[in-house]
């Protein structure tokens, strides 16, 4: 962490910034508005609704993400058959609960089924192709073709809803001030529990890869698949088991995030598409092949939906998207992303 | 790489000595089709097909001469159309200000050329599978504009009853008509990517292609002409796209959309990236199979809607089997016949 004491020393004015924008936010979010603030950005409540919906997709974002992001810092693999497999891993998650009506029973099964498709898909097709990297991306590009017709010959046009179990539906209390009544009493905001079992749940997950990333043998090899592929294959390391597991690894991550995005949005053809855009997005954004990128770039995207939804309806893409052309032109590499 | 053929001095007749004899046949061939095709295989098939293979050109110059995948022609190409239909005349008249053809279709390909120029200003500064992602996220990112903005897009609905102006008083959606206009406009644009092709500017992007660093160290500006590279491309998709809003009458944002992003990138690839023909080709089978698919699947037993079934698994079989496209196909048969000719050699290798 001595990289972030010497943070302050190094950029002054930036970090300046950055402390400040904290500051307003935290304290946008904390403390009651006054009237006058009310009057310019609308009631507080919505703000605050923006704000958490836009981290709870960022959450969603991340776990759809980070496999992208892993696969392609180690395999240099662009895989545009992800959002597919979010969309399969949700459409088979959606046949789970309603086959059984256990919730959490769809989240191993889909994470067995989806990253066995993964490990196949790595096992039969990308290894066979190792090194060229666009016919790689092409071939994922075919896949996702297939797999988009094959998905809505078999589930049709129309939409799915996951089914959000009992004790997970119905609103909580947060503890934030939404509103101040007349007679004085702190009104509390309640939002959607499932969205912040969620929010939980993103948490948890980055925080086990950050672990098993930082902390494991495995973790170890593929941090040096990251830096150098061909030393690390030359060391003695069996690297395509290191391929098959990270591969396998991102794909069920993915199928995973469709039950969740299947919860609390819905399932329907495109979705795939959309997903695989904010994986982009969020890695673009984030840095390529970096997990706390990858955190962060689908952080500042969700961010950046919501609020633009909220405020500026018609314009909440092109948000996204100069958010995007911005870091490109400033830093192409991504925010976390190592120069290559 | 095209061969460099010498030179003659004497004659400009040369030129046309150099053409190949299938080049003739070829041409005489397209030339005389309306004498005995469909007016419906005319216009859904042919003109559909040059249009199609004009955006998928502007890829093959970007793919074939720079070594960058774009996934942004379709998007530049859709953008010309949107000019075309905002400026000059639709079936919106509140937001078309009908201006005169001289005046608007000139400043669609200027806005489209701007567009695509700035579009990779931003994809250069990155390299290889990473172009893919940025122009695919940029793609999108147009397509969930245009659908969400009704100021200037009109939104969901697009632009209905954009046609072509009146030359010569012909109707130019007549199948005859448009035949013949998306033919020369698809070998104009044929004859500038081959000619583009072995100027100095063209031999150094395909330099830059090969080898960015031993061009820089040459003195090249890599940067240059990579942007400029994306700015002839764009100007090629721009008058597809023209031709495909007016064969369609209609711009929307699915004209667009993610499936059709990538559709151009299919057919550029199945068709063949290294050289100039092979995007026509490419669209050739698209188009054919898109009209036909329903015909045939229903034949062997299938529903008719699996079409991006059939293109999908195509398209991963050339790409598995053959990834320099049918081309490739094409080239490695006439090699094998080459060798099996040899006699020096002693039959096969």
């Amino acid at each position: 962490m001595g990289t972030l004491q010497n943070l302050g020393a190094r950029h002054p004015i930036g970090t300046l910034v950055v402390l400040v924008l904290v500051v307003a936010l935290a304290w946008l979010i904390f403390a009651p508005w006054p009237p006058g603030l009310e009057q310019a950005l609308g009631r507080k409540r919505i703000f605050l609704n923006a704000i958490l919906s836009g981290i709870t997709l960022g959450a969603l974002y991340f776990l759809v993400a980070s496999g992208f992001t892993l696969v392609f810092g180690l395999m240099r693999n662009v895989n545009l058959a992800h959002g597919s497999l979010y969309l399969l891993g949700g459409y088979i998650g959606y046949g789970v609960v309603d086959a059984t009506g256990y919730w959490l029973l769809a989240f191993p099964v889909v994470f067995v089924v989806v990253g066995a498709l993964g490990l196949l898909l790595q096992h039969q097709v990308f290894r066979r192709m190792e090194g060229e990297e666009l016919r790689q991306t092409l071939v994922t590009i075919g896949i996702s073709i297939v797999l988009a017709d094959l998905m809505l010959w078999y589930w049709g046009g129309q939409s799915y809803q996951v089914q959000s179990p009992q004790w997970l539906s119905g609103p909580t209390t947060l503890p934030f001030v939404s509103a101040v009544r007349s007679d004085g009493q702190a009104v509390y905001l309640s939002y959607p529990l499932i969205r912040i079992a969620i929010l939980f749940a993103a948490i948890v997950i980055g925080l086990g890869m950050w672990f098993v990333l930082n902390r494991s043998r495995l973790g170890m090899l593929i941090r040096a698949g990251v830096d150098d592929r061909d030393i690390l294959a030359a060391s003695g390391v069996r690297i395509q088991y290191v391929f098959l597991a990270v591969f396998a690894f991102g794909a069920g991550l993915a199928g995973i995030a469709g039950i969740i995005g299947g919860t609390f949005q819905s399932l329907s053809p495109g979705e795939d598409t959309r997903f695989l855009l904010a994986s982009l997005v969020v890695v673009i954004v984030g840095g390529m092949g970096s997990i706390p990128g990858a955190a962060l770039g689908a952080v500042i995207i969700g961010l950046a939906e919501q609020i633009g939804l909220v405020y500026a309806p018609t314009y909440s893409v092109v948000f996204t998207f100069l958010i995007m052309a911005v870091v490109l032109a400033f830093r192409p590499q991504g925010l976390l992303g190592a120069r290559r | 790489m095209a061969d460099v053929l010498p030179r003659s001095e004497p004659g400009r007749l040369i030129v046309l000595e150099r053409i190949p004899p299938a080049a003739w046949v070829l041409g005489v061939l397209l030339l005389a089709m309306p004498a005995f095709a469909s007016n419906f295989v005319l216009y859904q098939i042919f003109g559909w097909s040059f249009i199609l293979g004009m955006i998928a050109l502007s890829l093959m110059v970007l793919a074939g001469y720079g070594g960058m995948v774009s996934l942004i022609q379709m998007t530049v190409a859709a953008l010309a159309g949107y000019v075309v239909a905002i400026l000059g005349t639709s079936g919106v008249p509140q937001i078309s200000l009908g201006w005169p053809w001289w005046l608007h279709i000139p400043l669609a390909i200027v806005i489209a050329m701007l567009f695509g120029t700035l579009v990779g200003a931003l994809a250069v500064r990155t390299e290889g599978i990473y172009t893919i992602m940025i122009t695919l996220a940029i793609a999108a990112a147009f397509f969930y504009f245009t659908r969400q903005n009704y100021g200037i897009f009109n939104g969901y609905t697009g632009f209905n009853n954009v046609i072509p102006p009146r030359w010569f008083d012909i109707d130019w959606r007549q199948s005859v008509p448009f035949y013949y206009l998306t033919l020369a406009c698809a070998t104009l644009s044929y004859l500038a990517v081959v000619w583009i092709g072995r100027t100095p500017f063209g031999l150094a992007l395909q330099g830059v292609r090969d080898n960015p660093r031993r061009m820089s160290a040459l003195g090249f500006s890599v940067t240059a002409h990579r942007i400029l590279a994306y700015t002839f491309a764009s100007v090629i998709a721009a008058f597809g796209g023209i031709l495909l809003v007016w064969q369609n009458a209609q711009v929307v944002p699915g004209t667009a959309g993610i499936p059709q992003v990538i559709d151009i990138l299919v057919i550029a690839v199945v068709g063949g990236l290294r050289r100039p023909i092979g995007p026509f080709i490419g669209a050739f089978i698209y188009a054919i199979l898109s009209v036909f698919s329903s015909d045939i699947l229903h034949a062997i037993g299938m529903s008719g809607e699996r079409f991006k079934l059939v293109v999908g698994l195509g398209f991963l079989a050339v790409v598995g089997f053959s990834p320099d496209g049918v081309l490739g196909l094409w080239d490695r048969y006439q090699a094998r016949r080459e060798t099996n000719r040899d006699a020096l050699l002693g039959g096969r290798r």
